[in-house]
């Protein structure tokens, strides 16, 4: 009997020995827990390895890659928890719910602990600054600057949107038609709506392209809209004359790269994201800048931010895709 | 020649029955888990810290504590998590409309109440197996909630509310410990030392056989329904105030955390066995083993591997030990 719960003992002592591995120490580098939506998404594991990039670069930075198994709050806040548990010196992290982690990153902020959010923000109450990818200033620039890249004689262009009460779209397009007229040559002939329905944004392409024969160019501002346009243009044999360009996903357009029918489009990067968000987490946490409205903030080789009054700031201009770096994305997100 | 021959009156000494138990087994894993978290990093053993681990296991330990009796009746509810979800979108519907945090208990405590009856109604007055039911309830719940929010959250919850998630009672033990450990003790009480206990493991040992002994097992089944939907509610109202917020997602997930707190306290998932205190140790070896792995920053897939086979082993290992012995 004595020898049964010693065995007992001794098997969950070694189940649990095994379990716990040991913590190497390193001269106080400085520790930034880069925390995502959940663990196993191509488009973190891409920003971590912007972050490792930025950790090389910066010298005694330690990047902490965590997140959820799934894309819940309440995962993040364990997450959280422990990583204030650890007193990393910066969390930089992409939120599940803007609302939801406040309390939990106030707990880290009042211990000392620098919190930033970029990508998918938290309340301004729950974080010192925000890092958007892009802004709807530099997309609506983005989004037509792509399509007259291809057209250097100008041309007639047209819109296939999500709905007309999208939102982010229509603050894009609106943004686009405020740079109109550094484009002369072209003209906006339609916009259309495929309500981010597959078929239906197909049919609306298609509808394009009958009623502008000599249409050049297909925006679509939504990744549903773009994909679709896409086949419409292969499927009517337009390949060619009619480029579709906007926003998208690599892993989904990287059929229409390779068929032609879009020459380039354009969607923020992971790796500059994951890497900026390393290099602003560390400027605040080293305490070589403050965020605040106004603030300008040093992000390595993608330039400074600059905070607007709710301490937000964009990145960049969204990054471009085509033939020349798809295959390279396309399996990351 | 006359052979001498005794027969024991009991087979084993009551001390070493106590040794020989499952949550014996289960303190010696704790205390192991504990002791090795404390040599893992150096930051365990921080009173601060480990009152923050305690939060990765308060609440759904709560609705476990329920689930173990009505697991030990034989039924089980796997719509546990989305009655949290409900009845937090339900207090965050009387947050718009003005009510004040003893308004707001009520609301999260009545709607649990109220899941827990229909599931009960179900189960016990139609004779549908509960494990179809509370399938059904799970999408049904959790259906409401998504219908009322979408994509959007209800934020706004009066500044006192946020006592019950977020408030300490004394130094470094939060209201949630306290409430799990008022909770941990009630319980205990109610199954081991009254005859409404009693019933309980009757009727999961043989509901046909408690029928006849007089046991309204019907009944039974149903307040245990209800107990195990009014402590959702009260889940509810401490994550509800952990977070400060409500979207449909709420704990989303936690049902099988919950089962699977409730089987490895030594809770038989066919019925009729399990203690209280088991369950106890089984909330504290989950919430150890996860927060320290957190703190070495094992990714969270490795730790779902690692419940799971902890799961199995403090399972499989007995037994195993069991027949390699009589061989």
């Amino acid at each position: 009997m004595k020898r049964r719960i010693f065995t007992t003992f001794a098997a969950s002592l070694g189940l649990a020995a095994g379990l716990m591995g040991s913590t190497a120490m390193a001269d106080d580098p400085v520790r930034i827990a880069l925390v995502v939506k959940a663990l196993g998404i191509g488009f973190f594991e891409a920003a971590n390895e912007g972050a490792q990039e930025a950790a090389a670069e910066l010298g005694n930075v330690e990047v902490i890659y965590t997140g959820p198994t799934d894309t819940t709050a309440e995962g993040q806040i364990e997450v959280i928890n422990s990583l204030i548990a650890q007193r990393v010196d910066a969390i930089a992290v992409s939120a599940n719910d803007t609302d939801a982690l406040v309390p939990a990153l106030r707990r880290a902020m009042d211990r000392g602990i620098t919190v930033i959010s970029w990508d998918s923000g938290v309340a301004p109450e729950g974080r010192q600054m925000h890092l958007n990818p892009s802004s709807n200033e530099l997309i609506g620039g983005m989004i037509i600057r792509l399509a007259a890249d291809h057209m250097p004689d100008g041309g007639k262009v047209a819109l296939l949107s999500a709905t007309t009460t999208s939102t982010n779209q229509n603050i894009w397009i609106e943004e686009m038609m405020k740079v109109m007229d550094q484009y002369p040559d072209i003209e906006v002939v339609s916009t259309v709506y495929g309500d981010d329905l597959a078929d239906k944004s197909y049919r609306e392409a298609t509808g394009l392209m009958q009623t502008h024969p000599d249409l050049d160019a297909i925006i679509a501002p939504t990744s549903v809209g773009i994909v679709a346009a896409a086949r419409a243009v292969e499927d009517a044999g337009k390949v060619g004359q009619v480029n579709v360009t906007g926003l998208g996903l690599p892993s989904e357009m990287a059929g229409a790269i390779e068929s032609g029918a879009s020459k380039s489009f354009a969607i923020w990067n992971p790796i500059d994201l994951g890497y900026s968000a390393a290099y602003l987490a560390y400027s605040l946490a080293t305490g070589t800048a403050e965020a605040g409205p106004g603030a300008e903030i040093p992000m390595g080789r993608m330039g400074t931010l600059t905070l607007d009054e709710n301490s937000e700031g964009a990145m960049a201009d969204p990054f471009i895709y085509d033939a020349s770096n798809i295959e390279e994305f396309k399996d990351i997100f | 020649m006359t052979q001498i021959r005794t027969i024991p009156d009991r087979l084993q000494s009551p001390w070493a029955r106590r040794l020989k138990s499952w949550e014996s087994l289960l303190l010696v894993v704790a205390v192991t888990i504990f002791f090795l978290n404390s040599m893992a990093s150096p930051w365990f053993l921080d009173p601060w810290n480990l009152s923050d681990a305690t939060f990765n296991f308060t609440e759904k330990a709560m609705i476990a504590f329920a689930m173990a009796l009505l697991i030990i009746s034989g039924e089980i509810d796997l719509s546990v998590a989305p009655i949290i979800a409900l009845a937090s979108t339900a207090m965050g519907f009387a947050v718009q409309l003005g009510f004040g945090t003893p308004a707001l208990v009520l609301v999260g405590l009545g709607v649990g109440l109220l899941c827990g009856a229909f599931n009960g109604v179900l189960v016990t007055r139609f004779g549908l197996p509960s494990i179809v039911v509370t399938i059904g309830t799970m999408s049904l719940f959790r259906g409401i909630s998504y219908i009322v929010l979408g994509d959007q959250a209800f934020r706004g919850y009066p500044v006192d509310f946020a006592f019950f998630g977020q408030g300490y009672v004394w130094w470094v033990i939060t209201f949630e410990l306290t409430l799990f450990a008022v909770l941990a003790v009630v319980f205990g009480i109610v199954l081991h030392k009254t005859n409404f206990g009693r019933a309980v493991y009757a009727i999961g040992n043989n509901p046909v056989g408690a029928a006849f002994s007089g046991i309204r097992v019907a009944r039974v089944k149903f307040i245990l329904f209800l107990l195990t939907g009014l402590m959702s509610g009260v889940a509810a109202i401490c994550l509800t105030s952990r977070l400060g917020s409500t979207r449909p997602s709420i704990a989303m997930g936690w049902e099988l955390e919950i089962v699977t707190m409730v089987v490895l306290g030594g809770v038989s998932i066919l019925g009729g066995a399990g203690t209280i205190p088991g369950v106890v140790l089984a909330a504290f070896i989950m919430g150890l083993v996860t927060f320290g792995l957190g703190l070495l920053n094992v990714p969270g897939i490795v730790m779902s591997i690692v419940i799971g086979a902890l799961l199995i082993s403090v399972i499989a290992l007995p037994r195993l030990w069991e027949r390699w012995r009589v061989r």
